[in-house]
């Protein structure tokens, strides 16, 4: 087990280390391609795409394969946050925004002043993990509200022991483990557990390496942590998922019940919107097909829960009947 | 030539102690000096910020008294062994060997530790977490076994035989010989060479970042995950805290407080060495 860790991190290092002597062999062929190649079914053009950073990973993954596909396209990915990104958007400043929520009112009535309309496109399902150590046997399910009161600014200093939650837990120190700050993870669950702008206590072990958080889980009986859902999938032997309770009795994070939206508040869709006067452009159609026929695969591998297939086939047809 | 390497050197250190001071000073321009010294929080990423230093202080001191209570005994055994009962074959071979652990990577070491040395310890402390001061404390306490057992080995020897010639004349065991004779004899030494040691184990970074873990938690529970100061340097180095801001500004703030502590090591090792050298003719 502790070597199948240590091979994962060396293999990781291994991945980075090719995925860059890939990218620079990719760019210089790209060149060559670009000068060399017919230019039947090749696209010029400009994608600009701002908005969450949340679907930002996704985004670029495939922006980065698309590149690949279509190297005289130039696809810029900003991170503005869903928000900022939608503000670019009305002003018909973007073509396509990220988005980790559904458009606001407010944001519809700016669209609609600036004649600009819109496809909401699901993409994939974001899903946290509340995770344990497998030998924690009195924690089978955990409440939104107990969630809070551990993991809230408060709770820094105070809520430092297992039946402080729960008085039946025992009377041990409770271990957290956690995305750090930098990480979109973080500032998800930040927000739909401690509420818009809190953000959490600080007294956890805090990591943006994901494979951190699975060792300390995986080697600490008192601990608790979440991140997201596909890391739990990869370390599913040595760790325990939580249950969350949002009154209704508790209900495990799986594929299914991220995607049909029963598992609550720690999941949700995210998006693109694609406005209608992008929506001309061949290159920023091309992209979108690419988009949604890749996401599938692409969803998983950066942490994500892909949509069902025939949703993607419905989202396709969709766009489809949008730019006619 | 030499001079100018000379000077390379010098000016070096003049600018990283330049950088260390004005980045800390912009920083106690925000953070008052006594809230960074009092306060037992230390959160600067969070919503609740915090500046209390003495988390990490007492991270670093954990680890590195571990480190050392693993480090003298067994340095200061091999190196009375191999100056005065070893033969001198033994020695010859034992002694590069030793001072070998030094030039193993440091990356290697933390990961021993966190996937040999803390395994282990769950069977016989089996409520100890995963990461945890105890195995990073140990494995450093090898690591500087020959900062203490090499230097302090040369130490012995230098005294000059005649007294230790003398102390068996007067009939004394080679055990009494050993510690009320050579080791008072070659004190200065070893002192030098434990204080180097000690400020070698509190600058370690890669062994704590590995194996210790990352939450800054005032305890001297040897079993928990804590953070030290080089380890807390490291996990905002890598992160994305904008450059310039005041988040950014702790990593100087806390690499000022680990130079402090190792700059006044250091002299007193200077001093050690300069008050207590017996002079021998």
């Amino acid at each position: 087990m502790p070597c199948k860790q240590k091979q994962k991190i060396k293999m990781k290092r291994q991945t980075i280390i090719s995925l860059f002597i890939a990218t620079v062999l990719i760019a210089a062929c790209g060149t060559n391609k670009s000068t060399n190649q017919t230019k039947e079914n090749m696209l010029i053009g400009e994608i600009k795409i701002d908005g969450s950073s949340t679907v930002y990973p996704i985004t670029e993954a495939i922006a980065e394969e698309y590149r690949i596909e279509q190297p005289a396209v130039k696809v810029t990915v900003g991170v503005s946050g869903t928000g900022g990104g939608f503000k670019k958007f009305y002003r018909g400043e973007t073509d396509i925004n990220d988005a980790s929520r559904p458009i606001k009112e407010k944001e519809q009535t700016a669209c609609t002043e600036n004649n600009i309309s819109w496809i909401e496109l699901t993409v994939a399902y974001d899903g946290l993990a509340v995770i344990k150590n497998p030998a924690n046997d009195w924690l089978s399910t955990i409440t939104v509200e107990e969630l809070k009161k551990l993991w809230e600014p408060e709770a820094q200093e105070n809520i430092l022991y297992w039946n402080q939650i729960r008085a039946e837990w025992p009377n041990k120190e409770i271990h957290l483990y956690g995305p750090g700050v930098a990480s979109g993870t973080y500032d998800y669950f930040a927000e739909v557990i401690c509420g818009k702008k809190i953000g959490t206590r600080g007294d956890y072990t805090a990591s943006e390496d994901d494979n951190v958080l699975v060792q300390g889980i995986a080697t600490d009986k008192y601990s608790l942590g979440f991140f997201g859902l596909a890391y739990y999938e990869e370390n599913k032997d040595k760790l325990d998922l939580v249950a969350v309770n949002n009154g209704n009795g508790g209900i495990l994070p799986s594929i299914e019940t991220v995607s049909s939206g029963v598992y609550e508040p720690l999941s949700r869709p995210i998006f693109i919107y694609v406005s209608n006067t992008a929506a001309t452009k061949p290159e920023v159609i091309n992209f979108v097909h690419f988009y949604l026929e890749s996401a599938s695969a692409i969803a998983n591998e950066v942490g994500y829960v892909s949509l069902p297939d025939e949703k993607y086939q419905s989202e396709i047809a969709e766009f489809n009947e949008f730019i006619k | 030539m030499l001079k100018f390497s000379g000077a390379i050197t010098v000016l070096t250190t003049f600018g990283i102690i330049w950088v260390l001071f004005s980045e800390s000073f912009s920083f106690f321009k925000e953070v008052s000096i006594v809230e960074f010294l009092t306060d037992n929080q230390w959160t600067p990423l969070f919503a609740n910020k915090r500046f209390g230093i003495m988390p990490l202080i007492s991270g670093t001191l954990l680890t590195t008294a571990i480190a050392l209570s693993v480090a003298l005994p067994l340095g200061l055994s091999i190196a009375i062994y191999l100056s005065e009962y070893a033969p001198k074959r033994l020695r010859l071979i034992v002694k590069p060997l030793l001072e070998m652990l030094a030039s193993i990577p440091t990356v290697v070491y933390g990961f021993f530790a966190l996937m040999i040395v803390t395994p282990f310890l769950k069977t016989i402390l089996p409520n100890i977490s995963g990461f945890n001061a105890l195995s990073a404390g140990i494995v450093m306490g090898i690591m500087i076994i020959p900062f203490i057992s090499s230097m302090s080995e040369d130490a012995l020897r230098s005294v000059p035989k005649s007294i230790r010639e003398a102390s068996y004349g007067i009939g004394a065991t080679r055990l009494q010989t050993a510690f009320r004779v050579m080791v008072p004899a070659a004190s200065s030494g070893i002192i030098v060479s434990v204080i180097l040691a000690f400020s070698r184990a509190i600058g370690e970074t890669m062994i704590v970042a590995i194996a210790a873990g990352q939450q800054p938690r005032l305890t001297l529970n040897p079993l928990v995950p804590i953070e030290t100061i080089t380890a807390y340097i490291v996990q905002v180095s890598l992160g994305d805290v904008p450059h310039g801001s005041l988040e950014y500004k702790t990593i100087f703030a806390a690499g000022m407080t680990l130079f402090v502590f190792t700059f006044i090591l250091n002299n007193i090792a200077f001093w050690v060495r300069k008050k207590f050298r017996e002079e021998y003719e």
